[in-house]
């Protein structure tokens, strides 16, 4: 007998419906895009330093995120700081993911994407800026950057300024070191620090 | 706080295809459910915070469905109950074809209140507010189509036998 909802959800099939709903949710991402309500895309990238989490607005690459860092998290700070409009659509990271695979491999030095720095102020951003103009295989001391932006005193605040980088990998904060020559914290872990250094000294 | 809206379509997903595929049946489902949350995500940012989310994703989809059949109703080709056309996702045998022609049959109002009752679970108060009406008309219209399933769905009677 009919007397609960049992049959109508058999009959939709399951494993049918799995399949129908992974296909409408890329659709829906594609129509969002196209009318402009997609505010945060986002994916996962496989990597050598675990699964990255990728997220762009219509600017830029926005967020790069470490496993340690939680991506469930990362993408509430993201629907809350940016925008609840937040689907995962891939497509917005092809390049992002594409250029971070060429990195990892030992095939790209330089990364050419639209960031958006807007998850970070004043300080903050003025300092993930100045990483960028840190090349491939090199490092600075954190010493160092705060000179190069003109507050040789703020060493402790560059710190900071690398630790809340949103744009890891992709915004060079691993390139920074300490003075006596030892790595330094890590948004990724110090082991996440220690394979992208190797990964660069190899090439 | 406000989640994602990945984590909308996640958790409510599946709830709302099966909703407007009793509404609509399979083939008009997947249009209605990718209108549904289109419309949904546009109004996202302006859903209080602690709003019901399956009642309010159910209310769209109803307009929704109800634009759908219009818009059918508008066309000179008549296309009804596709025999299945998504044969590249479907399962083959997965579908109940005499379960949707006797849920098809189903007057509107009783249509849309098995789905939004047995399906989405929404209270008769909240299928009142979508359908119009009072509760009690809600509740009656969900349990005279469950009673015209039973009648005419000829599987009804064996399958149940067991529970």
């Amino acid at each position: 007998m009919i007397t609960s909802p049992d049959h109508l959800e058999s009959a939709d099939g399951t494993r049918a419906s799995a399949g129908t709903l992974a296909m409408l949710g890329d659709r829906l991402a594609l129509a969002a895009e196209a009318e402009g309500l997609l505010d945060v895309a986002y994916t996962t990238a496989d990597s050598p330093v675990g699964t990255l989490l990728l997220a762009a607005t219509p600017a830029g690459l926005v967020r790069v995120a470490y496993d340690v860092e939680d991506h469930d998290r990362v993408l509430d700070i993201l629907a809350r700081r940016i925008s609840p409009r937040v689907l995962r659509a891939p497509r917005r990271l092809d390049a992002a993911a594409r250029q971070l695979d060429e990195y990892f491999g030992g095939r790209r030095q330089v990364f050419d994407l639209p960031l958006d720095l807007s998850l970070s102020t004043g300080f903050r951003q003025l300092v993930q800026r100045r990483l960028t103009e840190i090349g491939y295989g090199q490092t600075r001391t954190y010493g160092q950057i705060a000179e190069l932006v003109g507050r040789p005193r703020a060493v402790r605040a560059v710190g900071t300024a690398c630790a809340t980088n949103p744009l890891p990998v992709v915004v060079p904060c691993h390139r920074v070191l300490r003075a006596d020559g030892t790595t330094g914290g890590y948004v990724g872990g110090p082991g996440a620090k220690k394979t992208l250094l190797r990964l660069e000294a190899a090439a | 706080m406000k989640q994602p809206f990945e984590n909308v379509v996640e958790r409510h997903g599946g709830t709302v295809l099966r909703v407007c595929r009793v509404l609509l049946g399979s083939h008009d489902a997947q249009d209605a459910w990718s209108e549904t949350f289109l419309s949904a995500l546009r109004a996202y940012p302006d859903l209080p915070d602690d709003a019901n989310a399956e009642a309010w994703l159910v209310t769209i989809a109803h307009r929704k469905a109800i634009d759908v059949l219009r818009a059918r109703q508008r066309q000179p080709v008549p296309v009804g109950e596709i025999p299945d056309a998504p044969t590249a996702l479907g399962v083959p045998g997965a579908e109940d074809d005499d379960l949707w022609r006797a849920v098809a049959a189903l007057p509107g109002k009783q249509r849309q209140a098995v789905a939004y009752h047995y399906i989405a679970g929404l209270a008769y108060a909240q299928i009142a507010g979508i359908l119009g009406g009072s509760a009690d008309a809600a509740r009656r219209a969900a349990a005279d189509g469950i009673r015209n399933l039973r009648e005419n769905y000829p599987g009804a009677a064996t399958k149940g036998a067991s529970s």
